[in-house]
Order: structure tokens, then sequence, then C-alpha cells
């Protein structure tokens, strides 16, 4: 059984399964959930990046078949995909750092039924949004530019 | 029960983590939209030329800002992981092991980016 | 959730002169109102049903592989809720089921469970809310709330939570007035404004239903989730209280406040307004500094 620093047990945390599913909670869990999913995959692509081009460093034949394994079609959807990852993780991450600040929120003041969160208000949701729009504009001309 | 917290020995407190990770985030939006828009002022496929590559790099003010994009995203993404691994289990040895694993990550990919920008901006075309 | 009803902005009663999001939300609300009375419409068609009641089954030793879920069928009117099948099948079907309830209003805290997978309070749920009018065999689910240790059935061990809630020192502490020796001790001087700062934190009822669907507690043990830090809030912003220091060097731990991502699901699931999401955030944003503290500690009424 794992356990922390002062012996509690983890029974029953619904753990990464859990965290998987983010459709039960509403549109913030969803930026949540992908603003990791993105964090993780750009991370990735950019510690696959710096490699990529340091290939630059073994003079033009290395370069040129690096740029063959990754200039195909395959290599272009991912490209396309990194171009939406970081466009709504940054839109979103804008919004995140203004949330944060306490910014866009809202006021807290005596709660009436049927309880609306005003943390959860149409500011944020439009923020959301606005950062998945972005994202798939960035991609159309990702791919126009790249499928040209 | 014990309440006492079990890191208090940081380098750095968690607020002053985090204003680095927002600092970092903002203006790594700003360096890599110049270095995307430098892909784009010429067709792409000939940005990517050997020759215009290596002519990126012999332009000093383009080779300090792929070391400013290396070093402001290796700092964001890799604190991003630690956060990330450190929600995942909670006791000592595992934290400090994961937080040791991320500064390593962080400082190879900065080193070897930074040879790559070195070797880079001396190359002969 | 499923608790739309007909709330048009003309019995929202009572003063509230000194929020400024009122006429906004009743303005909100009046807009609402359309939509919402066909929701009430379609409810009131609702006609007796009987359905399932699925109930997950554990007998204490906290092993999931001794866990089952326990069918019953049990019929329901409009108005029945979650609490209320639960109490018939424990009556009149299978005495042995655990659950905790108490006041079967919404204001004790007790009888949160995982409904349909989503944590709510038994009691605030009604059925007719939770299936639609042409399922032929509607099923409702009762699981024991996800992140808190098994006891039995329904009945969920509470004390890391209260282990959390204890950690952000809940209770006001003044270092600048002598409450305890003083002679001429009295009452706080304090404004409407002032409460208005804090009230609505402060009607929390520790039901736990934002700790267990917060995706950070899910994994995270020592982050003290959004029940202890919106009330590490509510204490940080009454002006009776004197301890922001020692609240913050306890919130800004590794696993302290900055865990907190935003995700929403507290404020989502609070039966009770709370906001616990509104709550950290304006927490945070004091911690960064961008928020000043401009509270001003309320001083004693002379006697």
């Amino acid at each position: 059984m794992v356990v922390n620093d002062i012996g509690e047990n983890r029974v029953n945390r619904e753990g990464l399964k859990g965290w998987l599913n983010p459709t039960r909670y509403g549109w913030e869990r969803v930026s949540y959930w992908f603003q990791r999913l993105t964090g993780i995959f750009l991370l990735v692509y950019f510690i696959g990046h710096v490699y990529e081009t340091s290939s630059l460093t073994n003079g033009i034949d290395a370069w040129n078949a690096m740029l063959e394994l990754t200039q195909t079609t395959g290599g272009h959807i991912f490209l396309i995909l990194v171009i939406g990852a970081s466009t709504f993780h940054s839109a979103n991450g804008i919004r995140l750092i203004f949330v944060q600040s306490g910014k866009g929120l809202g006021k807290p003041g005596r709660p009436d039924y049927p309880y609306d969160p005003v943390s959860l208000n149409k500011t944020q949701r439009s923020g959301i949004w606005i950062a998945l729009i972005l994202s798939a504009v960035a991609m159309l001309y990702g791919a126009n530019v790249l499928f040209e | 029960m014990n309440f006492e917290n079990i890191s208090k020995k940081q380098l750095f407190k968690e607020s002053q983590i985090m204003k680095i990770h927002y600092i970092t985030g903002i203006c790594a939006l700003f360096v890599v939209a110049i270095h995307i828009l430098m892909r784009v002022i010429m067709p792409y496929n000939m940005s990517l030329e050997y020759e215009n590559v290596v002519m990126n790099y012999h332009n000093i003010f383009y080779a300090i800002l792929l070391e400013i994009i290396l070093v402001l995203i290796a700092i964001h993404g890799f604190n991003g992981l630690r956060i990330i691994l450190i929600e995942l289990r909670q006791n000592t040895a595992w934290e400090k092991s994961m937080t040791i694993l991320t500064i390593i990550g962080m400082i190879s990919i900065i080193a070897y980016g930074t040879r790559t920008i070195i070797i880079g901006n001396g190359l002969e075309i | 959730m499923g608790w739309k009803f007909n709330m048009s902005g003309k019995d929202n009663s009572g003063d509230h002169s000194g929020n400024d999001n009122n006429e906004e939300k009743i303005h909100k609300k009046e807009l609402n109102g359309p939509k919402k009375t066909k929701s009430v419409e379609s409810k009131s068609k609702f006609t007796d049903k009987t359905i399932t009641l699925k109930i997950f089954r554990i007998n204490q030793n906290n092993e999931k592989s001794n866990s089952h879920f326990d069918e019953y069928k049990v019929s329901s009117k409009r108005w029945t809720t979650v609490l209320d099948t639960l109490l018939d099948v424990k009556s009149y079907q299978d005495h042995s089921i655990s659950l905790r309830y108490s006041c079967r209003m919404a204001s004790c805290g007790s009888c949160g469970m995982k409904i349909n997978g989503v944590p709510r309070l038994a009691c605030y749920t009604k059925i007719s809310d939770l299936i639609s009018e042409d399922d032929p065999d509607p099923t409702i689910t009762c699981e024991p709330l996800a992140n808190f240790p098994y006891i039995k059935d329904l009945v969920t061990d509470f004390s890391q939570f209260f282990n959390h809630h204890r950690k952000i020192m809940p209770y006001i502490q003044n270092t600048k007035n002598d409450t305890i020796d003083s002679e001429n001790l009295s009452e706080y001087v304090q404004s409407p404004e002032d409460l208005d700062k804090f009230l609505q934190f402060s009607y929390c009822i520790k039901c736990g239903l934002c700790y267990s669907s917060c995706p950070t507690v899910a994994t995270d043990m020592n982050f003290p989730g959004p029940q202890a830090l919106s009330q590490a809030y509510r204490y940080f912003i009454d002006t009776r209280d004197s301890a922001n220091k020692t609240r913050f060097n306890i919130i800004d731990d590794r696993h302290g406040i900055w865990r907190c991502h935003f995700a929403g699901s507290c404020s989502h699931v609070c039966p009770k307004g709370v906001d616990p999401a509104l709550g950290i955030q304006l927490l945070r944003s004091h911690l960064l500094g961008f928020n000043k503290n401009e509270k001003k500690i309320a001083k004693l009424r002379e006697k």
C-alpha cells in the first residue's frame, strides 16, 4: 500500500484513471486536461527538435538526411499538431496567468440558488473557446504553408 | 499526527518558482513567434536549406535568440514536468529524485542545444 | 448540475446592497427564464417510475477485490431524492447497507457520494434530474466519494480531509488585539462590505465533494484540496484575523496552493455556492502580490 511521509494511505484515490476522463466537470476541466497533454507533447517535441537540429553540426549530408526523415507527410502532420498544441498552450496559458492573478473571475458575494459559481463564468469559457479556435486557425495556416 | 512540512529546505519558494514559470512562459511566446516568422519570411522549404540555416546561425542576434528560446523553454518545460511528476507520488525520495532528474534534463538539453548553436555559428558554408 | 428551476428575478428577496453582481445576476436569471420554464414543464411530466439502484458494497478491509455492486428495484416519484431511495432500500430490502446522512436538506454535508460518476449530495439530488423520461430501464449508481478511503459501503473516512483542513489553521488568530485577558473584551467592528468578502466561503459544509472531484487530489495526497485552500482564503480576507504570514508559509509549499491548476471541478460540484476555485485564485493573487491586501485588522469595540 502506498503511503506518504506521514503514513496516510491512498486507497480509493481516483489516480490517473479519473484524470484521464475530463468530461464530467465542464469546460474548465477539459482545458486543464488539454493544457497538460499539450505541455507534455510540446516538451517531447522540444527535445526532439533540439536533437533534430543538432544534425547541422555534422555537415550538409547529415542535415539533408534528417530533412528527408522529417519532411514527409507524417512529419508535416506531426508539425501541424505541434502548431495547434503550442497555440492552445500559449493562449490558454495566458488566460490561466490572468486567472491565477485574480483577474476576470468576478467578486465573491452572497450565493443564491441555483448557486452558479462566479469563477466559472463567461469570460473563462470564452477564453477557452478562443484558445481552441486560435489553435484550429493556426493549424489550418500551418497546413497551408506545409502542404502548399 | 505529524504536520511538519517535509519540503521546507528548498532553494526557491514554490511561489518564486511559479513566477519564473509564468515569466518564462510569456517570454518564450514572443521569442518563439520570431523564430517561427523566420521560417515563413521566405518559402518554407527554402528556409530549411542547409545554407540558409547556417546563415541564420551566423547572424549573432539570431544565435542569441535561439539560445534564449532554448533556456526559456527548457526551464518552463522541465519545471512543468516536475510539477506533473511530484503530483503523482508523495514521499521525500520520489520528490527529490524527480527534482534532480528534471534539473539534469534541463541542463543537458541546454548544453546540447548550446553546442549546436556554437558549432553552427562557426560553420563554413 | 441538473438543478434548473424557473427562478425569475422577482423572487430574489433579501437586501443585497453590498453585492455588485446582484443586478447582473437578476438580469441573467430573467434572460434564462423561458429556457428554465421549459425544463420544469418537461420535468412535470415525470410519472412514477421503477428504477434500478446500484449500490457499491465494500466491508472495511479496504481491498477493492472484496467489493461488488448490489442492485435494487425502487419506485420513484418526481420529487424523490437519491437519499430517499437509499433509505427506502435500507428499510425494506437490505438493512445491511451503510450510509451517512443527517439533515436531509443539504445543510450538514454528510451524505456526499458519487452518484452516476459525479460527486453529489444524495439529499440534494433528485432521481428525476438524473434519468430521462424515455429510458426503459433507468439506473442510478451510488458509489462512495472518490479520494476518501472506504469504511463500509457508502461511508468513507474523512480523516485525511479534516487533517488538511486543520493544517491551514481554520480559526481566527489575532495578535493585534488582546482577546484573552481583556477587561474590555467586546465585539469586533466589521462592516457589511468586510463581511461580504468572506461570507460566501464560510458557507462551506465540509461535505468533501470538491475534494472528491479535484484532479490534483486524485493523485497528490499532500495537496490540501479545494476545501482547505478556500478556507485559508476565508480567514485570510477576514478583517478579524492577523495570521496571514503564518498561513502563507503553510500553503506556499511544494504541495500547497500552486498545485491547483484551476480545473474548476470543485466549483462545479459545490452544492452551497462556495466556489472554492474563486477563493483559491484570489488567495493566489494575493500571494503573488498582484492583489494588494488592503485589509485593516478590525478593532475591538470599546465597551
